[in-house]
């Protein structure tokens, strides 16, 4: 199989911007100073055509900036994302989108919508400015992906506001689709959903994968649907990954402590009158990405942490960032 | 014995450009001292004014139209703004979705507990302190001494959000109403809050709605489950029965769209459509245009409740699946 989506030591790192608590309580003299968030640091990773790789990590783990450097939309700070072999984004000192082959889906379907423009317009406008269609051809083009989402062709002279969120997240879809992308970037693409609309939304996808062959790099903290949509997955922690590969095993038997973890806190729907303790929490809290630990990100919430993973930082190797992974369950 | 809370067909409904809309439509149900009581529903189905109306923290256009919540056998509707304020945090508090919004960020935690306890009894300020300190680590935040001393925006969500609890427990109300207090959060910090709260509610006794879209959360600490839809309560009753064997298509519904229940890549069972407006809802059952199972009986009438330790308004409730 060849990979479409490539990333090679991609890292972004952000001067932290003061909150708007953190402003007021300068003022009141309990300020603290600006620092450097290694949001994303040194991922090394492939998705191949047509495969969809779940991302999964706790709130900060830099999973949305890890896709929006593949989509092209962020610079890195250093190393390069590929699509087909050619950088997201171009070099120089003001890097410029140079793919379209990627778009990205995002979480907030009320957000991501131009209030003001008609339904048509807002899928239409990016094919007509990159040439994949004529001007006179966008009416048609815009029904077409309507279609596509199961929407009516109607749609399209309405305006978003009109629309529930479920219909909403529906016409972002259509508005990626209508680039012709090779892949789709989803970050949270239902988070915002209802769990019934959450259900249509999650059909789509399938159907879509299923029918135009696309490329996913699907971002999501609901471990359940991760499983359910992903061939492959990939656990993010503090901006590395920690654990990567094909979902049904890493479901089955993860190998590193932090995957082990997270699949233990998730509460499972509990049926039987069983004591109400079906779920496991991680001790302690993600540590602050602008101080991140030495060693092992994990190792001052790892039951199986020594002196080497307060030291070393594990090297991802067969699929596993861990100096003491986890054995395989037999099956 | 009667119920610490009892509810008897609430209806709070809003004025709008485009009709009442009715956010609770004739809500009625029962919350035992100590219970832990699940509330589910779509959004927009009236899961958080249910909420506000027990506290009485309703503003217009919102009014309680009809209706009487009975706390502890007083009845809460139609008290005054001053009585309601009496109450709240002594005998009811809440704790709200988004932790940012219930703290004050210029004034520091220590200086907030001390507020929330002066405004229900005088004590000392070694004596508030102390307490602030207890709960604080109580609630899992390490080093409680040094927090009084901080700002929230010095602290994470979920520390910013395991203090909100731990004012919502600074008087041992007796019943705290808990509007998604961890969906904004991280899973792993939610199960850390799920395991706490679980464990606070049962030491101190006090019963706790808990107010969620997910039904897995819920699962793992409701010992009783109550469904709303389109603001009625549509299914009610022991957790482990309605989740083994729900009698209303809704509550199947919502169920069978979980991904944990299908095979990885197959399609997940959806509902068709999505819940209709508040302000133009159907004369019958509410659920009915989304139905598979609906008929002339259920678009002419809203199906009543079928009485009885667990209830459900269906006119073709579904079979139970035996034990
Ligand atoms: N524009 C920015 N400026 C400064 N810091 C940023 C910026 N964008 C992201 N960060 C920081 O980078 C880190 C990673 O953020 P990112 O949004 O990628 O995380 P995430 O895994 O997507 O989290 P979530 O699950 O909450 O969406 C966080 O610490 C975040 O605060
Ligand atoms: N101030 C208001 N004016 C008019 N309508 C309102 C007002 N507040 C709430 N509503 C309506 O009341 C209904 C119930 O709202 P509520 O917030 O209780 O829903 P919910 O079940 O908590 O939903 P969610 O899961 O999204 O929090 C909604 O249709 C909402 O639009
Ligand atoms: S009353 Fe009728 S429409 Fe409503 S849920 Fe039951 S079967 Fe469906
Ligand atoms: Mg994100
Ligand atoms: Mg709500």
């Amino acid at each position: 199989m060849t990979a479409l989506i490539e990333t090679r030591d991609v890292a972004k790192r952000f001067r932290e911007a003061p909150s708007l608590g953190e402003r007021i309580a300068r003022l009141v003299g309990a300020g603290s100073d600006e620092r450097t968030v290694h949001a994303v640091d040194g991922i090394s990773l492939s998705v191949a055509k047509g495969e969809v790789l779940g991302l999964v990590g706790e709130s900060g783990c830099g999973k949305s900036t890890l896709g929006r450097m593949i989509a092209g939309i962020l610079p890195p700070s250093e190393g390069t994302a590929l699509i087909d072999g050619v950088p997201a984004m171009g070099g120089g000192t003001r890097p410029v989108k140079t793919t379209t082959r990627v778009q990205m889906v995002f979480q907030d379907p009320f957000a991501s919508l131009d209030p003001r423009m008609r339904i048509g317009d807002i899928i239409a406008e990016g094919p007509v400015a990159n040439g994949l269609i004529k001007p006179g051809e966008a009416a048609a083009d815009a029904a077409r992906w309507l279609a596509t989402v199961g929407l009516d062709p109607s749609a399209a002279q309405r305006y978003p506001h009109q629309f529930s969120g479920g219909q909403r997240q529906r016409i972002a879809i259509a508005r990626a689709l209508a680039m012709r992308p090779d892949a789709l970037i989803c970050d949270e693409p239902v988070a915002s959903l209802d769990v019934s609309i959450q259900a249509q939304i999650v059909n789509l996808f399938l159907k879509l994968r299923r029918e135009l062959g696309l490329t996913m790099i699907f971002i999501s903290h609901d471990l359940s649907l991760v499983r359910h949509v992903s061939d492959r997955v990939a656990i993010m922690y503090l901006g590395r990954i920690v654990e990567i590969g094909d979902s049904r095993g890493i479901f089955a038997s993860p190998r590193h402590p932090y995957t082990r973890a997270l699949l233990d806190s998730a509460p499972a729907l509990r049926l039987g009158d069983e004591d109400a303790t079906g779920f496991k929490p991680i001790r302690g809290e993600l540590p602050s990405p602008m101080d991140p630990p030495p060693g092992c990100h994990f190792h001052a919430r790892c039951q199986h942490a020594d002196a080497k993973c307060c030291i070393e930082a594990p090297v991802l190797t067969g699929g596993v960032a861990c100096h003491h992974p986890l054995k395989e369950a037999p099956q | 014995m009667s119920a610490l809370l009892e509810i008897r067909d609430l209806a709070t409904h809003f004025a709008s450009a485009t009709g009442t809309v009715k956010a609770v439509d004739g809500v009625s149900f029962d919350v035992n001292a100590g219970e832990i009581v699940g509330l589910v529903g779509e959004s927009g189905s009236g899961k958080t004014i249910t909420g506000f109306s027990i506290l009485g923290l309703i503003d217009a256009p919102g009014r309680i139209v009809a209706g009487s919540i009975k706390l502890e056998g007083r009845e809460l509707v139609g008290l005054s703004q001053g009585e309601l304020r009496k109450l709240r945090g002594k005998r009811i508090a809440m704790v709200f979705q988004d932790p940012s919004t219930a703290l004050n960020p210029v004034l520091s935690i220590g200086e907030q507990m001390r507020m929330a306890l002066a405004a229900h009894e005088s004590v000392s300020r070694a004596a508030a302190d102390e307490r602030a300190r207890d709960l604080l680590a109580r609630v899992g935040i390490p080093e409680p001494a040094k927090r009084l001393d901080a700002y929230p925006h010095q602290l994470s969500g979920g520390m910013r959000q395991r203090v909100a609890i731990a004012i919502a427990l600074l008087n041992r109300p007796s019943l705290i109403v808990c509007d998604e207090p961890t969906t904004a959060l991280d899973v792993s910090i939610q199960a850390q809050i799920l395991a706490e709260m679980r464990d606070l509610a049962r030491d101190f006794g006090t019963a706790l709605i808990w107010i969620s879209h997910d039904l897995a959360t819920v699962s793992a600490l409701a010992s009783r489950l109550i469904v709303m839809y389109a603001g009625r309560i549509v299914e009610d009753g022991p957790i482990g029965a309605i989740l083994r064997s729900p009698r209303h298509p809704y509550t199947r519904g919502l169920l069978d769209s979980l991904p944990s229940m299908a095979a990885p890549g197959q399609e997940l069972r959806q509902i068709p459509g999505s819940m209709p407006s508040l302000a133009n809802l159907p004369p019958g059952c509410a659920f009915a245009p989304r139905c598979t199972h609906a008929d002339a009986a259920c678009n002419a009438a809203p199906p009543e409740r079928r009485d009885g330790e667990r209830g459900w308004r269906c006119h073709h409730p579904l079979i139970a699946v035996p034990a």
